[in-house]
């Protein structure tokens, strides 16, 4: 199975090792992520002036790759997937804007939002399903506490994402679940870490990771599993406190991928 | 050929400012029939009555047009104003010229073209409507009250006291409803059992009132003073006959671990149970779904006990079968389900209540048995926060748009009775607005402001946040500092949004009684008939039709039982003579238009027919004048046009689509 692949820019600088984990998984588990050629930032922040498309047009890029290859498209980074599935449901729902994204586009075929965007947890739970995924793990984690931290923009706005429930998720519990960890629900895992906040108030998002960090290892959580780079990036600049990793980081660990196996 | 004439209202300024009424006068007066045209200011008055009769009475109308407001409004009025003339009612015809015209109209000329061509429209049918004389139907005098709560209580002993039977029909084993989940009652703080618990001695012990609890309405047919219903009497595997209310069953039943209903799932009940001390009747149910005796077919401790020998496993739902006059809806009301507001942690901490949940703790038969305390861990909460409109005015689907109503009188009643019983107690409530329109409300708000310093924000909570101690973290905003505020608290309470009781759609689609979007039944007039139904013969009392306190409830259950015991006082009713007949010359007898029937009124008979010479027997169909509601699916079904509706004949119809057409 192969899915279109759009990696975007962190993935490429400082979050190479959501990258590179994700690939080695995603082989492990029988399907291959196959990047977009040429793909484009995706501009980070989905734009919501209503008059707004230049910013869209590398997503509405990225989405018709997809459509052309007849590819579901996957992400990785949080941010990506919310402007891109957020794009896709414009493309698909609101005519003038997909009127005049196609105006620019002038494609032989105009996008509609014929693409399906599936972000890698989704793919894990809805296309291999994580009974399979469980029977892969060779290296369960076992005692493991992990706490997931979703962030923002995973889950809202609820009903475009339509990726779990906003205000209770459960699927990266679920996830941490089939590595055979125990997962540990604690209530600002769907809170914001700051986001780009922490450019210029740096201490304002120190505070909400810290409160983060503090509420997950207050509940027991020995560690942080994230999909957002950025999350992980501010979660880590607020100083001690539990560490923070990629969800699949400990994917491979699970999946029993060693550094070899890593280096190929 | 008919001679008609037409009467154009102003309605004050809400048609004339919109619609030239002179000119529709003097257009229509050329119009077929008419003979006479006239406008006037309130033609709803006296004096446009007067004009009217002097008209009909001077040019020897047959007919008339009356251009004016919505036939719901004033089609009674008129006419009965033209029978006093002397002219049969049926052949007044309204045109809507107001809510379908000038109210919807910005422009002159538009409207006024638009009000010629509905006038023509009805002056077309005039031309050719027949006299039509009204039949009669009984009465039987007896009322079905469906709801055993506040509401249903009151509305039957009204009807009970005026002289007439009445029934409640209650779906759980108890009369008394939300009211008796209640500690206190705003805003004079009486505790609801001692106002509750004697009206529900009352009805019980009312010779006029016959009291099904545990029963449900299966069937409703029938209309308007005739209803035929099925009640469905659950089995309650007790003898009510027998039981004496002893309670030993309860204490001896081993299974007891359902979670009581009445306690709102706080506290454990057994399997054979009433739902509080002071049931009515105080005879208990088995809840065969956590009964042993049915689940495994071992146990039968009730039995055993039982020194009267009441209990019946063998029970059987029964089907009792009663006629009635009137219906009063009255099934009130339950709180929406957290599902959608997971921000709130309901589901997550048991320390986050609703405030119907607080009611039970608060109150002295309560889980807590009155005892204010954390429901994890038994503690006696220090800091107690309130969160107003969870579910209430709300801009999307999670929750509902109305305003819930009582909220905002509870919660300060909550908030007094804390800060009074518990004096180190802090109270702290998020609120949207304040709303206390009531007598001695807003009285009773500033009571708990300024005498009990309850902490009332402006501003709403985004998040309530376990915490690894226990307690909560109460994430809000304040609005009128513009902070964001973070409260340590040690219980949250949610003043959670009403709904109508989820019964109520199966029951208002037996009755054919129409509801809105929130499943609220709707009155036929939001003012000027409030606790009626559309539908006839059935009326409205309590929360069913919009959230209401008790006061409100009361009286509107009061004038419920007014409406229906208006209906119980006449002998007889005039029944609608706009049904269908069929041309049994036409009718091939295919059964269509009884199939489509929703009253059940049209049946088949072999008959004689001659035709055109030709005799032969046929079967045709034959429309019962009792049963028939005028609905007309029938005549727009019949394949061959042999089915009319007296009053909206096909002809007519097609004779007013061609005026409008012309």
């Amino acid at each position: 199975m192969k899915y279109s692949y759009f990696p975007g820019c962190t993935l490429k600088t400082t979050g190479k090792e959501l990258d590179r984990t994700a690939r080695l998984a995603a082989l492990a588990l029988g399907f291959e992520l196959e990047e977009i050629e040429n793909w484009q930032c995706c501009g980070g922040v989905y734009p919501l002036g209503s008059d707004e498309i230049a910013t869209k047009l590398s997503s509405v890029r990225a989405l018709n790759s997809a459509k052309e290859k007849g590819q579901d498209l996957v992400t990785l980074c949080s941010a990506c997937h919310h402007v891109i599935k957020r794009v896709n449901d414009d493309m698909k729902n609101v005519d003038d804007i997909r009127t005049r994204a196609n105006n620019y586009m002038k494609l032989d075929e105009p996008y509609a939002g014929e693409t399906e965007v599936l972000h890698f947890l989704e793919v894990l739970r809805d296309r291999v399903g994580f009974d399979t995924l469980k029977a892969k793990v060779t290296n369960p984690l076992k005692g493991r506490k992990i706490g997931a931290y979703y962030g923002c923009l995973l889950l809202r706005p609820g009903k475009i994402m339509a990726f779990d429930n906003p205000e209770n998720p459960t699927i990266i519990e679920d996830f941490i679940r089939a590595l055979g960890a125990e997962p540990v629900v604690y209530p600002y895992r769907n809170e914001c870490c700051g986001g780009y906040i922490s450019l210029n108030e740096k201490d304002m998002a120190k505070s909400m990771c810290r409160r983060i960090k503090d509420s997950a290892e207050g509940f027991g959580a020995e560690m942080l599993i994230t999909a957002c780079p950025l999350c992980e990036y501010n979660l880590n600049k607020a100083e001690g406190g539990i560490p923070v990793r990629y969800f699949t980081e400990l994917l491979c660990e699970a999946l029993g991928i060693t550094e070899e196996g890593m280096a190929l | 050929m008919q001679r008609i004439g037409v009467f154009v209202c102003h309605c004050g300024s809400n048609i004339a400012a919109t619609v030239d009424v002179k000119k529709v006068v003097e257009i229509v007066k050329n119009e077929p029939g008419v003979v006479h045209a006239e406008d006037y200011q309130y033609m709803c008055s006296e004096a446009g009555q007067a004009l009217i009769a002097k008209a009909i009475a001077e040019k020897n109308l047959t007919g008339i047009v009356v251009c004016s407001c919505s036939p719901r409004m004033h089609e009674a009025t008129f006419r009965k104003a033209a029978e006093r003339a002397g002219l049969n009612p049926y052949m007044v015809e309204i045109a809507n010229i107001r809510e379908h015209c000038s109210w919807i109209h910005k422009n002159i000329e538009e409207a006024t073209e638009k009000a010629v061509i509905l006038a023509r429209a009805a002056i077309a049918k005039v031309n050719l409507n027949a006299p039509l004389k009204a039949g009669e139907s009984r009465v039987t005098k007896r009322a079905l009250v469906i709801g055993g709560g506040i509401a249903g209580i009151q509305t039957a002993l009204d009807i009970a006291d005026a002289g007439y039977e009445v029934d409640i029909v209650e779906k759980t084993p108890s009369i008394g409803g939300r009211m008796s989940q209640l500690d206190k009652t705003f805003p004079t703080l009486d505790c609801s059992a001692c106002i509750l618990t004697p009206k529900m001695v009352e009805a019980a012990a009312h010779e006029k009132i016959t009291i099904y609890t545990y029963s449900e309405v299966e069937k409703v047919s029938g209309f308007v003073g005739d209803f035929t219903v099925d009640i469905r009497k659950k089995a309650r595997s007790v003898d009510m006959d027998k039981c004496t209310g002893c309670g030993v069953c309860q204490e001896k039943c081993p299974s007891k671990k359902t979670p009581s209903e009445f306690n709102r799932g706080l506290g454990n009940r057994s399997a054979i149970y009433t739902p509080f001390a002071q049931a009515i009747p105080n005879v208990p149910v088995i809840d065969r779904d956590a009964c042993l005796k049915f689940k495994t077919g071992k146990c039968g401790v009730c039995a055993k006990v039982c020194q009267a020998g009441a209990i019946d496993y063998e029970q059987k739902d029964e089907i009792v079968t009663e006629k009635y006059g009137a219906i009063v809806v009255a099934t009130g009301f339950d709180t929406i389900k957290l599902d959608n507001y997971d921000e709130y942690a309901y589901n997550q901490s048991k320390d986050v209540i609703t405030s119907l949940e607080l009611e039970r703790v608060m109150n002295a038969a309560g889980p807590t048995k009155g005892h204010l305390e954390r429901l994890s861990d038994g503690k006696h909460p220090k800091e107690i926060v309130f969160i107003q409109c969870v579910g209430s005015r709300c801009s999307d689907d999670r929750g509902k748009p109305y305003c819930s109503k009582i909220c905002c009188m509870y919660t300060a009643k909550h908030a007094m009775l804390i800060r009074d019983k518990y004096p180190d107690v802090n109270v702290t409530v998020f609120y949207i607005d304040v709303r206390t329109p009531g007598k001695n409300f807003d009285e009773f708000y500033r009571r708990a402001v300024e005498d009990y310093g309850v902490n009332y924000i402006k501003g709403q909570v985004g998040k309530v946040a376990p915490q690894p101690d226990g307690s909560l973290l109460v994430q809000g905003v304040d609005l009128l500092d513009n902070k964001q505020i973070l409260k340590k608290a040690d219980m949250v309470v949610l003043a959670t949004a009403i709904e109508p009781d989820p019964s109520v759609r199966k029951i208002a689609t037996m009755l054919t009684a129409s509801i809105d979007t929130n499943n609220f039944l709707t009155e036929s007039h939001a003012k000027l008939r409030p606790v009626e139904s559309p539908t006839a013969g059935v009326f409205l009392s309590g929360v069913c039709q919009g959230p209401k306190d008790i006061p409100e409830t009361v009286a509107q259950a009061g004038a419920a039982a007014v409406k229906a015991i208006g209906l119980l006082a006449k002998d007889k009713l005039l029944t609608n003579p706009c049904t269908a007949k069929p041309d049994e010359l036409l009718c091939n007898g295919c059964s269509a238009c009884a199939n489509v029937c929703p009253y059940g009124a049209i049946t088949y008979e072999v008959k004689l027919i001659n035709d055109h010479g030709i005799r032969e027997e046929r079967r045709v169909a034959q429309v019962n004048n009792a049963l028939c509601q005028g609905c007309g699916a029938c005549t727009v079904t019949c394949p061959s046009g042999a089915m009319d509706l007296q009053g909206f004949s096909n002809r007519q119809i097609i004779a007013e689509v061609d005026a409008i057409c012309r």
